[in-house]
C-alpha cells in the first residue's frame, strides 16, 4: 500500500516539475506547483501512517494554510503582472535582466 | 622611561671614575654639542616667527637679495632681529670654544701619560638589542678635543666674518641656525665614542651641508649643487654603513673601544680588516671629497663664501681624514686598504692640483686646492702618519680658512662695487673681473699672501711644517714600514711609496703655482673690475678683516706646534715634535693597548736625509711660486667680456676639469635618468605596477561580473531549470555518498 502510495505522490511531484520548467503561463505554473505541493502532502500522510505518528498529518495541515496563502499572493501577482504587461507568458516578463 | 634611560648612564660611571679627567672640565663635554644646538634652536625660531608677522618686509627683501649668489645682499632693508642673531649666533660658538679650551687645559693640567686611555662620558642607552649595546656616549682624547678646538675656534672666527659678510641678508637668521647646527653636528662627530654616534654627526653635518650650499634656493644651480652634493655623500654614506654593518658582524660592537678590541683579535693583512677599511674609505672620499667621489666639492662653492670655508675647506671635508685616524687599528691591520687610501690621496692630490690651475672663479681655484690638500693628508693617513695628517689638518683649516674669508671679502668688495654701479650681472667670483686689488685691499692682500706662501710650503708658515712632515713619513716608509712586505696590483709597496712621494713634490709645485697665480690674478697687475667700480672699491669692514687676520696668525704659528728637529736647529720657535707627543695616545697609544703592530715604526730618518728632503720641498715651493710669476707676466688678462684668447687643448681640458662632469652626465646620470624613464617608469610602474596590476585586477573584476550578471536572465524559466537541476545535483550527492 505504501509503495503505490509513494508511486503516486512521485508521478504527480514528476508532472508538476515536468509542467514547472517547460510551461511559460504564470497561472498553469501555479497550478503545477500545487500539484508538487500535495505530492508532497501525499508523501507525509502515506509516511505518517506508515510509522503510527500524526506529526506527518500536522505538517500536512501546515502546507496547505501555506499553500492558500501562497495562492493569494501569488495569483495577486499574477492579476498585477496581467494589468501592468496585458500577459501572463513568463518568457517576456524578464525585466529583472543581468 | 627616564629613570630606564638614565640607569645605564649611572652604571657605567662608576669606572670612569677612575678616570684622571672625572670631575675635571671634561666632564662638561655634553657642553660642547649643545651650546650650538641652543643656537640653532633660538636662532631657528627667529627666523620663523617674524616672517609670519612681518612677511612683507621678508619678501620685499628676498626679493632685492635672493638675485645675488654671492652674498652681502644690498636690500635696504635688513632681516629681522638682525642684531640679535648676530649676537646669538658667535657667542654660542665662541662659549663652546672656551669650554673646549678649558678642558683642554684640564687635560695639559693632568700629570704626564696619565690620560692615556679616552674618558668616555655616557649619557643613555641608544640601542640595546639583542648583544649590541650601543649608548650615548662622548669621548674625550687628545684627538677629539683638538678637533673640538678646531672647531670651535675657526668656527667663531667665520661665524664673526659671517655677521660682516651676511648681514644684509633677508634670511640672516636662517643662515646662522643652520651654521650653529653644522657646528653642533660637527662636534657630535668628533666627540662621539662609538661608531653610529659619529655617523650621527657625519649625517648632521651632511645635511647642514646641503642646506647651506643651497642656502639661495631660488637659483636652481644653488639648489642642484645642493642635492649633488647629497647624493654623492649617500654613496660614501653607504659605504660606512657597510663598513658598520661588518664590523658588528665580526666584532659584535660599535664603539671604539670595542671595536679596537675586537680587532686586534684579528691577524695582519686579515680579509676582513681590509673590507670594513675599504668600505670606511668609500665613506670617508665621499665626506672628504677624493676620487672618485670628489665632484660634489667644487659645486658645493655655490653655497655662502663662509659656509665653504668653515665646511668645505676647515672642518666638514677633514672629517674622512679623522675617521681614517680614528680607526688606527683597523688600517694597522691592512696595509693593502692604507696602500689604497695613500693612493687615492696622492691621485686626489694631483688630480685637483692640475685642474686648480686653469680655473677662473677665485671659489673654484680654492675648491681644487683643498681637494688636493685632503689629498695630502689622505696620503698621510694612509701610511699610518696619523699625526702628520691631523697636523696638516689643523694647518690646513688655519690656512685654507683664511683663503676663503679673504676671497669672501674680495668678492664681497666686488658685488658691493657692482652693486653700486648697478652692474649686478657682473661675475665678482672671476679673476678676470679682478687684478689690482692690493691698492684697495691692503689688509686682505697681506694676508692672503701669508697664507699663499703656507699653503705652497714657505718656512716659517705653517703649510711648509706639515706638509714636508707628510712627505718625510711617506719617504721614510719607503724604507721601512709594513708596506714594503706589501705588493698591490703587483708593484711593491715601496715602489708606490716613493711614486706617491713624487706626486707629493709635483703637487707641491702645482699648489705654489696655481695659489700664486690667484694671487697675481687677484691682487696684482692691472684693475679689470671696470671704470666706474674702481672709485666703489674699498677693504671690507673690521667684522670680517678682523677674524682674517687672527686667521693670518695662526697660519704663521700652527705650524711650529710640531718643528722637526733639524729646523729645530735652525729657527727655535717652538718645541720639537710637541703635536706628535699630543696626539700620541691616540694615535700610537691605542695601538699599542690593543697589541697591534703599527703600520711603521717611528719615521727615523737620519738628519742628512732629512736636510734633503726638506729643501727639495722648498726648492719646489719656490720654484712654483718664481714659475707662475714669470709664466704669468707675459699674459695680460682682458676682462671677463672680451675674452677670446685661445686655449691649448690641454688648457681647455684643465678648465673643464678634465670633463668629468660632463663625463659623469653622459655616463651615468643620463643613462640611469634614462633606464629610469624607460623601464623603471613606462616598464615597471606604468606598465607593470599601473597596466597588469591594478588596471588587471580591475578588468578581472569587471570580466567576472559580466559572467555572472549574464546568469541572471530574469526568465523565470531558467531559474527553475538551475534550482531542479541543482536540487537533482545535491540528491544525486546524498544518494550516491
Amino acid at each position: 500500500m505504501i509503495v503505490e502510495t509513494l508511486v503516486v505522490a512521485a508521478a504527480l511531484f514528476a508532472v508538476g516539475l515536468v509542467g514547472v520548467l517547460t510551461r511559460r503561463n504564470a497561472l498553469i505554473l501555479f497550478m503545477c506547483v500545487e500539484l508538487m505541493l500535495n505530492a508532497v502532502n501525499l508523501t507525509f500522510v502515506a509516511m505518517s501512517r506508515l510509522h503510527g505518528g500524526t506529526l506527518g498529518q500536522a505538517f500536512v495541515v501546515f502546507v496547505m494554510t501555506v499553500a492558500a496563502a501562497e495562492s493569494a499572493v501569488g495569483l495577486a501577482i499574477v492579476i498585477a503582472v496581467f494589468r501592468h504587461f496585458g500577459t501572463v507568458d513568463l518568457d517576456r516578463i524578464s525585466l529583472l535582466r543581468g | 622611561m627616564v629613570l630606564a634611560l638614565l640607569q645605564p648612564a649611572a652604571v657605567s660611571a662608576s669606572p670612569a671614575a677612575a678616570h684622571p679627567l672625572a670631575g675635571t672640565a671634561a666632564s662638561l663635554v655634553w657642553l660642547l654639542p649643545l651650546l650650538p644646538l641652543l643656537g640653532f634652536v633660538i636662532n631657528g625660531l627667529l627666523s620663523v616667527v617674524p616672517a609670519a608677522r612681518g612677511a612683507h618686509v621678508a619678501v620685499e627683501g628676498g626679493a632685492e637679495g635672493h638675485d645675488d649668489k654671492h652674498g652681502g645682499a644690498h636690500g635696504a632693508t635688513l632681516a629681522p632681529n638682525a642684531r640679535l642673531v648676530s649676537l646669538i649666533g658667535p657667542t654660542v660658538i665662541g662659549a663652546a670654544f672656551a669650554v673646549a679650551c678649558a678642558i683642554f687645559f684640564a687635560m695639559r693640567a693632568a700629570p704626564a701619560g696619565a690620560v692615556a686611555t679616552p674618558f668616555v662620558q655616557t649619557y643613555g642607552s641608544w640601542m640595546p638589542a639583542g648583544e649590541l649595546r650601543l649608548d650615548w656616549a662622548f669621548q674625550v682624547d687628545q684627538l677629539s678635543i683638538l678637533m673640538a678646538l678646531v672647531i670651535t675656534g675657526v668656527g667663531t672666527l667665520i661665524h664673526v666674518f659671517s655677521v660682516g659678510y651676511m648681514y644684509r641678508d633677508p634670511s640672516f637668521a636662517r643662515y646662522f641656525a643652520y651654521l650653529n647646527l653644522f657646528v653642533a653636528f660637527m662636534l657630535v662627530l668628533v666627540l662621539g665614542a662609538s661608531y653610529p654616534v659619529l655617523f650621527v654627526g657625519w649625517e648632521g653635518v651632511g645635511l647642514a651641508s646641503y642646506l647651506l650650499i643651497g642656502f639661495w634656493f631660488t637659483e636652481r644651480q644653488n639648489a642642484a649643487a645642493g642635492k649633488k652634493a647629497f647624493v654623492v655623500n649617500r654613496i660614501g654614506d653607504f659605504g660606512f654603513l657597510v663598513a658598520m654593518f661588518l664590523m658588528f658582524a665580526n666584532f659584535g660592537a660599535l664603539d671604539f673601544a670595542g671595536v679596537n678590541a675586537g680587532a686586534a683579535l684579528l691577524p695582519t693583512g686579515s680579509a676582513v680588516a681590509t673590507a670594513i677599511c675599504l668600505f670606511v674609505f668609500l665613506g670617508c672620499a665621499g665626506k672628504s671629497a677624493q676620487i672618485p667621489l670628489y665632484v660634489w666639492l667644487p659645486d658645493a662653492m655655490a653655497g655662502p663664501t663662509p659656509v665653504s670655508a668653515l665646511i668645505h675647506a676647515a672642518t666638514m671635508v677633514t672629517a674622512g681624514v679623522y675617521l681614517v685616524a680614528r680607526s688606527g687599528v683597523l688600517f694597522a691591520l691592512s696595509p693593502v686598504a692604507s696602500l689604497v687610501v695613500a693612493l687615492v690621496g696622492a691621485l686626489t692630490a694631483l688630480f685637483a692640483a692640475t685642474i686648480g690651475l686653469k680655473q677662473w672663479d677665485i671659489k673654484k681655484v680654492l675648491a681644487y686646492s683643498t681637494v688636493s690638500q685632503l689629498g695630502y693628508m689622505f696620503m698621510a693617513a694612509g701610511v699610518g702618519a696619523y699625526s702628520a695628517a691631523v697636523f696638516h689638518l689643523v694647518t690646513h683649516a688655519f690656512f685654507k680658512a683664511l683663503l676663503f674669508l679673504g676671497a669672501g671679502s674680495v668678492i664681497y668688495a666686488l658685488h658691493e662695487a657692482y652693486h653700486a654701479t648697478h652692474r649686478d650681472e657682473q661675475d665678482a667670483q672671476d679673476m678676470r673681473n679682478m687684478g689690482g686689488l692690493r691698492r684697495f685691499m691692503p689688509v686682505t692682500w697681506a694676508l692672503m699672501w701669508i697664507a699663499t706662501l703656507a699653503i705652497s710650503g714657505v718656512p716659517p708658515f705653517a703649510g711648509f711644517f706639515s706638509k714636508d712632515q707628510i712627505l718625510g713619513a711617506v719617504f721614510a716608509r719607503a724604507h721601512e714600514s709594513a708596506f714594503t712586505a706589501t705588493t698591490l696590483a703587483g708593484v711593491g709597496g715601496a715602489t708606490w711609496l716613493y711614486l706617491i712621494y713624487g706626486v707629493g713634490l709635483v703637487t707641491a709645485l702645482l699648489t705654489a703655482v696655481y695659489m700664486t697665480r690667484l694671487m697675481l690674478y687677484t691682487f696684482h697687475g692691472a684693475n679689470r673690475t671696470g671704470e666706474g667700480e674702481r672709485s666703489h672699491l674699498r677693504e671690507a669692514p673690521w667684522v670680517m678683516t678682523a677674524p682674517v687676520a687672527v686667521l693670518g696668525v695662526a697660519t704663521v704659528v700652527a705650524g711650529w706646534l710640531n718643528l722637526p728637529e733639524v729646523v729645530h736647529h735652525v729657527l727655535p720657535l717652538g718645541t720639537v715634535g710637541a703635536l706628535d707627543r699630543w696626539l700620541a695616545p691616540a694615535t700610537t697609544g691605542v695601538l699599542a693597548a690593543a697589541r697591534v703592530r703599527p703600520l711603521a715604526p717611528e719615521a727615523h730618518l737620519s738628519a742628512g736625509t732629512e736636510q734633503a728632503l726638506i729643501g727639495a720641498a722648498v726648492a719646489v715651493a719656490a720654484l712654483g711660486i718664481a714659475a707662475a710669476v714669470v709664466l704669468l707676466r707675459r699674459t695680460p688678462l682682458v676682462p671677463k667680456d672680451d675674452d677670446t684668447a685661445a686655449e691649448s687643448g690641454v688648457e681647455r681640458t684643465l678648465r673643464h676639469a678634465y670633463y668629468v662632469d660632463e663625463a659623469l652626465e653622459r655616463g651615468v646620470a643620463r643613462p640611469l635618468a634614462t633606464f629610469s624613464r624607460v623601464v623603471l617608469w613606462r616598464g615597471v610602474d606604468t606598465g607593470l605596477v599601473n597596466g597588469l596590476l591594478v588596471r588587471g585586477a580591475a578588468l578581472g573584476a569587471r570580466g567576472l561580473a559580466t559572467l555572472g550578471a549574464a546568469a541572471q536572465t530574469g526568465r523565470v524559466g531558467s531559474y527553475a531549470w538551475v534550482v531542479a537541476v541543482g536540487a537533482l545535483f545535491v540528491i544525486g550527492l546524498v544518494a550516491l555518498r
